[in-house]
This record gives C-alpha cells, structure tokens and sequence, in this order.
C-alpha cells in the first residue's frame, strides 16, 4: 500500500482523487450512493453570497467524447451552504473543498470571509474561470492582473488553503499560474472548461439556450495534460489537475505531467461509482511500479533528453 | 439507494421499426423500484455516446416464484443512443443506475387513478397501472398516437382491469383525434364527489394540455417529465424544470425532485421554451 496522501498548503487529502466543482452538486446527493469520506476530497458546486438561479435549460449537449454545459452556476449562496449542507458534509466525514465565484473582487471575499467564519471548510477553489456567466468570474480569470488581484484580496481575508482555478480559454496559462503563485496561493487547479458551441443544423438554432458553453469530458484530456505540463514547469504550487479523466490510468497521466492531484467531473456523470475503483488502481499502479508515495511521481515525465 | 448494475440484455422485442421493449436482467434494481421511476442507461461502452440516456422503468419483470429479476424499457428510436438500444442483442450488457427519481403516488379507492399516456409516454404507466390494481383502484388508461404503429401493450393494461380509451391522430385506431378530447369529455361528465387522480406522459405540449384540464375541472394532476438529463442523481443541474414553491418559482432539478411533479406546480411557459 502506497502512501497517497496529498499536501495542499495546510490540508492533508487522504488521496489525490477529488470531485470536481460542478459535477458532484454539494457532495450530499451521493451520500446513500457511496462513501464520500474515502474521496480525496469534494469540491461542491460554485457559490456566490446570494442564491442564483442560472440559466434556462437545455444545459447540455452532448458532442464526441464530451459535453458542452452553460448551466450559469445555479446555486443556493454561501449562507445557506453553511447552514444547510456543511454539518452534513462534516457529519459525512467528507474533505470540503468550497468553490468560490464573485460578481465583483468585493464578493469573492465577502464569500470567502463566511467560508472562514465556519467549521468545516477544507479549502477554497476561487472560481475565476466559469465561461458561462457574463460578470465576474472569467473576466478575472482571463487576466493577469484580474487573476493576481483577485486572488491576493481574497488571500487578505481568509487563512484557508486558497486555490485559484484556473481558464484554458487564454493563450498562456503558465503565465496565470504564476500570477497566481505571486498573489499568495497554496495551489492552483486547471482546467476549467473549454468555451465551445453547437448548432443544430436543421433549425441553425444553437444547442444551448446561452448560446456558448463549457466543453468537458475525455475530447479535452490531452490539452489539459498540456497544460498541467506547462504549468507544472512554472511554478512550485501544488497543482490539481483535471480534464477528461475517466479512471487509474487518466488520473496517473495527470499525476506524471505535474497535477499533485486530480479532479474527475464529467466522469462522474457517466459513472457516479468509479472513485473506488480509480483509487486502487492509482495504488496499484505505485505498488507495482515500487514507488512509495504518490508524491514521488508528480511530474516524473520521461523525456529523450533525461531518460 | 440507487445501484449500477452491468444488467444482461434478456430479450430484445421488436414491435415495429421505431419501437421495441428491451428487458434487462436487473434484480437489484426490480426489487427496489416503485411506479414512474427511472434507470439511467449506458447504451454503449466507451465514449460516444458518452452519457447515459434516462429510461422510464417499463415493466418489472418477475421469476416463475414471483421474485423481481429485472426491468423492462419501452424505447424509441429518435437517434443515436435509442437507435442502439433498438439494435440490442440478447447477452449484451448495458450499465443501468438505478431506480432513481421521486415516483407516482398510486391512488385508493374510493379515487379512481387516470392515465394519459401519449406514445412512448406509456412507459411509467406499466408500473403505475400494477400498483393501482393492487389497491384495488379503478383504473383508465386515455392512450394517443400519431397513427395505431404507435400504440402497444393494450392488453397488457386491459388484463389488470384498466378501461381503454384510444385515440389516433390519423384515426387509424380508436377515436380520431388528441387523447385530450375524450379525457376532457370524462372529466366533464364525472360527478365533483367522485375523486379521481390524472397522471400524464408524453409530448409536452400533451402533457400541458392536461395540466391545464386538471386545473378546470379541479382533479389533482401529476406530470412525468422528461428533460434533458445528465447524471440523474443531482450532480450536473442540468435537468431543472422551473416549478412554483413557496416565495416564487426556482429551477429544482428533475431527476431528484421529479421526474414526477404536481401539475400545477410546473410553469409550462418555461417549459416550452425550453425545447427547441
């Protein structure tokens, strides 16, 4: 038995295995399903300060090997959050990872305040790459000094494990990486969605009601891979990789271009039961491979030039 | 509690070229179903079709001792995950998750339960039809197609002791028409200390028709719903229906608050919009 433990900032995950914002509501829903105290942790659902409807269906499409999404972070705010669903995700002996998202810099940290405020919040995942909503969000996300101001205000007001997630939808994400390193960040997280669209050819109306959505699923893996590699080159932070995966051997690809962790979202939908069965298989992989903690394998990538 | 299982495809009934009745070894999920529920159905491995489609539970299919075995689906070939569903052979395995979803709440005699299936919206009615009959409720089914290629399964209801009442668009069986004429004819006719309970599937515009109907003649009405749909278990909100609760209206998701709502609660408007 591999060690597996992963280190961000101040919080242990006991694996490097988390749910990803978005694709796992705020944990609870799969409580009768499955044991969510054995996930590395749970990202639930982005929250702003107050309740938010989202947008009008349909949310999805389905395009190859993925899905588009524009479901506008319908949410219930972070008060209710605190008051209903943080006790039972502790209860449920779950890590919580809370995702962020403001309008503006001023509710990014009110948000975080409350969050700080409470009993139970592992970390925060500051959500400024959501494609899906016109303010806040990707405006902060999809510049430098949007992204470094954002998250050193917010670091400001919370001591929590604060963890920027990041867009792919710029030319450079290295560069926002480092950005977020300077502004004061335990870790960052990548990728968010791709902003993509489809049209239904028949009537030339667009598959979403909002038009534009994120894409996700195993269509994007190989660009995030790339991008978790550049990444991993430019900065120190603990990375929490994701995009696409799917089981063991998605999870170890990430793992080995440099993400200390991996998030699984559309996965999820597809397979509400795989956690167990990739976290064996990440375990089998480093017994069989003689490595000792997972830790050792973050971007040990062999390449011509150091093998 | 849902369960995924890998069910084996036991049999695979063809009954015209769009439709056909898929039953599945699933006692896992046979024991725990209630009427209306659903199965989230992998209809193919790998990854395209990616996600799973959400099928209405058809039928439960029982053993020679009477246990739960397995469930059935009613499908219909639209595209590319029914057009797989429909090519099924037996031996074949198809991940469902399930059962999931709030179910009907079958009525009690003195109430008479009233079904109003449109199409392949007679499958949550199966289920339903079994439980009313258990109770000894009174039963009618209002069943309406384009044409009598769509209509299935009349005996089936017929042997629980279900009244028929047919429609076809093209008036190639029963009364020519929409199945909403002969509902708002029983429903007019139908004495106001007389209860009866209408539970509808189908097309929405069928469905709102109804609402619409339960609301003029004063009859308690429940919808099942069939949004888009991605995980079924309340991770994705992708599948909101926008209903009326206390303080306003909120978008609730379907696959964990329905697929089973109170007529009257759902705002059609928001509905309709909804389907391009």
């Amino acid at each position: 038995m591999a060690d597996l433990t992963v280190s961000i900032g101040a919080l242990t995950l006991k694996n490097p295995v988390i749910a990803a914002s978005g694709c796992f509501g705020y944990g609870v829903e799969y409580a009768s399903s499955l044991d969510i105290s054995a996930l590395g942790g749970v990202a639930v659902k982005g929250l702003f300060l107050n309740e938010r409807e989202g947008h009008a269906p349909p949310r999805i499409v389905e395009t190859p090997a993925g899905m588009l999404n524009a479901i506008g972070l319908q949410g219930i705010g972070v008060h209710r959050f605190v008051k209903e669903k943080l006790p039972e995700l502790g209860r449920l002996g779950a890590t919580t990872i809370v995702n962020v998202c403001g309008s503006t810099l001023d509710e990014y940290c009110d948000v975080a305040r409350v969050l700080s405020d409470a009993d139970g919040v592992g970390a925060i995942e500051l959500n400024i790459s959501c494609p899906n909503i016109k303010e806040g969000g990707i405006q902060f996300g999809c510049s430098l000094t949007g992204t470094y101001d954002v998250v050193s205000a917010v670091r400001k007001v919370t001591s929590l494990p604060l963890i920027p997630k990041l867009t792919p939808n710029v030319t450079d994400p290295a560069s926002f990486a480092r950005a977020a390193e300077e502004a004061g960040a335990d870790a960052i997280s990548l990728v968010n969605t791709f902003l993509a669209m489809a049209i239904d050819v028949e009537t030339r109306a667009p598959k979403l009601t909002n038009v534009m959505g994120g894409l996700s699923g195993p269509a994007i893996r190989p660009i995030a891979v790339r991008m978790v590699w550049e990444c991993r080159q430019a900065v120190k932070l603990p990375i929490i990789g994701m995009g696409g995966i799917t089981n063991a051997t998605d999870a170890l690809e990430f793992i080995i271009a440099g993400a200390d962790a991996v998030q699984v979202g559309t996965a999820n939908f597809v397979n509400p039961m795989l956690w167990a069965d990739m976290i064996a298989g990440i375990n089998d992989y480093l017994d069989r491979h003689g490595i000792a903690r997972v830790a050792d394998l973050v971007g040990q990538m062999t390449t011509g030039a150091n093998s | 509690m849902p369960v995924d299982v890998p069910a084996a495809v036991v049999s695979n009934l063809r009954l015209t070229p769009e439709y056909n009745v898929l039953t599945l070894a699933a006692p896992e999920i046979a024991k725990l179903a209630a009427p209306g529920q659903f199965v989230m159905v992998k209809t193919a491995p790998g990854l395209d079709p990616l996600l799973r489609r959400p099928f209405s539970i058809f039928e439960i299919m029982r053993d020679p001792a009477g246990a739960p075995a397995g469930i059935s689906l009613l499908n219909k070939r639209v595209g590319v995950g029914t057009t797989l569903l429909y090519q099924a052979e037996a031996g074949d395995r198809i991940d469902c998750l399930g059962p999931l979803g709030q179910p009907f709440a079958p009525v009690s005699p003195p109430a008479e339960g009233w079904m109003v299936a449109g199409g392949v919206g007679l499958a949550p009615f199966a289920t339903l039809a079994q439980a009313l009959k258990a109770r000894g409720t009174p039963m009618t089914l209002f069943y309406g197609g384009r044409g009598a290629t769509d209509l299935f399964y009349e005996s089936f209801f017929a042997d629980l002791g279900a009244t028929l009442v047919i429609t076809t668009e093209d008036g190639s069986r029963g009364e020519q028409g929409r199945v909403t004429s002969p509902l708002e004819r029983a429903l007019a006719g139908r004495p106001a200390d007389r209860p009866v309970t209408v539970y509808a599937c189908g097309p929405t515009p069928m469905m709102r028709a109804v609402a619409d109907l339960g609301v003029r003649y004063a009859r308690a009405t429940y919808v099942s719903l069939e949004p888009v749909m991605g995980c079924g278990m309340g991770g994705c909100y992708s599948c909101v229906v926008r209903v009326t609760r206390p303080g306003g209206t909120h978008f609730v998701r379907s696959c964990i608050e329905g697929p089973v709502f109170d007529a009257t609660a759902v705002v059609w408007d928001a509905l309709s919009e909804g389907h391009h």
